[in-house]
């Protein structure tokens, strides 16, 4: 099993291999945040506490779960690529970061524009809402490492490090912060429970999950590509697509 | 096969090799150390000079001070060993890296945590923090600064062999620093209702053997990185 | 469908700018997210040729001074 896996740690296998799959996951995430979000909008009931404020949902619960996802994902490839040496996983490391940052701030603007007309304000600092802020600072932490260092590949080991200690660390941070607010806000506002939400309002949103999954599956693997390509410069494979780009 | 010295005598010369540097250059203890008073001053004249308001916040501004100067003296852990090559020696010595960064790491709180914890007293007279606090503050501090150490050491090692490391620095490590304040706040505002607070004092003695374990192969790690 | 008339959907019973907002914005970042993505691959490539032919005029260069 890990002699085929090793076959694809080789740069062009992974890079046509990514070719091959991203089609399948442009065309499910462009059908199912379709769906979902169209769904969402138009056809799912009017909430009748929330009125229909709470449509924002469909995007808002799917970019925080994935922003969470995201970063597990990257702290992963970066184990791979520091334990077992493997370049690809350090590409993909760096292929999902930015990804993971754009969800997180997604998830973090429609949570505030939720809260304004259901709380009254933009900001609290509620356990999830200042969770989700430390994670944005997590992955800005892990980009900028990546971005200061010149050689990419120490770029890539140091940046694992960081993704690694971060990932050890987000529990720690979660629990302690939802401690905090526990502690500091005796009435916090819960948002609707999920298991009172109808099955009109829940299968949009479960598309909507999927879809943004699919989605950032499909991001990364055209950032992917890119990074393959970019890490590769010297290989005859990769000279000759550039003299193929620089030909149209 | 023959080590030349045993851990123990490696890592006490690596220690005091550290202290005798550090003292020869004073201004690098008192540099954070006078950084970390004109913070906790800057606060009464920002906010107001009315004690209740002073009570209420002194717990945060003192961690948060804390924090900011621990992360400033944490920028040279490194540095003059990684310009003068001293740390490539250290990494090619038959002695393990985690010890010897341990021995650094030890050496930095001897000479930074330790004068914050024992001027914390003074500033928080200036805050008029509530006296039953004080107990927790010295015992949160003597078990948080540790913590701050080790994880800072992890994002000096990351960011030493660059240039503009320094912001780069608090962007990494400060994320981090996130629990140790919210428990230390936490068990100081306790204290100050004369709650039991030696629940989130366990919790950060978890924090520290926790760190204490893990983070110097962290450290290790990010050193080969930086030095390759 | 859950709305009698279009300016009623834009309306979103009162709550529209939120609603559009969140989506306009989820949808704007997305949309900048996956163009600079797919533009980077066309970038890298075209760096790398820039450098092929910086490399081969160097070479011819060398060739006819020595």
């Amino acid at each position: 099993m890990w002699k085929w896996l090793h076959s694809y740690a080789d740069p062009e296998r992974a890079y046509k291999l990514s070719g091959t799959l991203l089609p399948w996951f442009s065309i499910l995430a462009i059908l199912l945040v379709g769906t979902g979000s169209i769904w969402g909008l138009l056809f799912a009931p009017t909430d009748y506490q929330q009125g229909d404020s709470y449509r924002i949902i469909f995007i808002h619960v799917p970019a925080a779960s994935m922003s969470m996802a995201a970063y597990m994902g990257m702290a992963v490839a970066s184990f791979i690529g520091l334990v077992w040496q493997i370049k690809s996983a350090d590409w993909a490391a760096a292929a999902i970061a930015p990804i993971g940052a754009v969800i997180t701030f997604i998830a973090l603007l429609t949570g505030a524009a939720w809260g304004k007309p259901m709380w009254g304000t933009w900001w609290v600092w509620d356990a999830r809402l200042t969770s989700e802020l430390v994670l944005l600072f997590l992955y800005l932490g892990v980009i900028s490492l990546y971005a200061s260092f010149e050689d990419k590949v120490l770029a890539a080991r140091a940046a694992g490090i960081l993704a690694i200690v971060g990932v050890i660390n987000i529990p720690i941070i979660k629990y302690s912060v939802d401690w905090w607010s526990s502690l500091h806000q005796p009435s916090t506002i819960k948002i609707t429970e999920k298991s009172t939400m109808s099955t009109d309002m829940l299968y949009p949103l479960l598309i909507n999950i999927f879809g943004f999954g699919m989605m950032i599956g499909a991001i990364t693997l055209i950032r992917y590509r890119a990074e393959i390509l970019a890490r590769n410069g010297m290989r005859p494979w990769v000279r000759e697509l550039a003299k193929a780009e620089e030909a149209k | 096969m023959k080590r030349g010295i045993s851990y123990t005598a490696a890592f006490m010369t690596l220690l005091q090799r550290d202290l005798r540097i550090a003292i020869r250059h004073r201004g690098d203890i008192f540099n954070p150390l006078l950084f970390f008073i004109l913070v906790v001053t800057l606060f009464p004249l920002g906010i107001g000079p009315e004690p209740q308001v002073l009570t209420r916040v002194a717990p945060g501004i003192i961690w948060v001070a804390a924090l900011l100067a621990s992360m400033l003296s944490l920028e040279r852990l490194f540095k003059a060993d990684f310009s003068d090559g001293t740390l490539e020696q250290m990494l090619l010595s038959p002695q393990p890296l985690s010890l010897l960064v341990l021995a650094k790491v030890l050496a930095h709180w001897i000479l930074t945590g330790v004068p914050l914890i024992l001027v914390a007293p003074l500033l928080a007279v200036l805050l008029h923090l509530d006296s039953n606090s004080y107990g927790a503050l010295m015992a949160t501090l003597a078990l948080g600064t540790p913590v701050l150490s080790l994880l800072g050491a992890i994002g000096v090692a990351l960011t030493v062999g660059l240039r503009k490391g320094g912001v780069l620095l608090s962007l990494l490590i400060l994320p981090l620093y996130i629990p140790v304040l919210i428990f230390a706040t936490s068990a100081i505002d306790a204290a100050g209702l004369n709650l039991a607070y030696d629940g989130q004092l366990a919790i950060l003695a978890a924090m520290l053997v926790g760190s204490l374990i893990l983070a110097p192969f962290a450290i290790g790690a990010s050193l080969r990185v930086s030095t390759n | 469908m859950q709305f009698e008339s279009f300016a009623e959907f834009i309306n979103m019973g009162g709550y529209g700018f939120y609603v559009w907002l969140s989506y306009g914005v989820t949808f704007g970042c997305l949309a900048t997210l996956i163009t600079l993505s797919v533009r980077k691959k066309r970038k890298v490539l075209i760096e790398i040729a820039k450098k092929m032919t910086r490399e081969q005029r160097l070479k011819e260069n060398r060739g006819t001074k020595s």
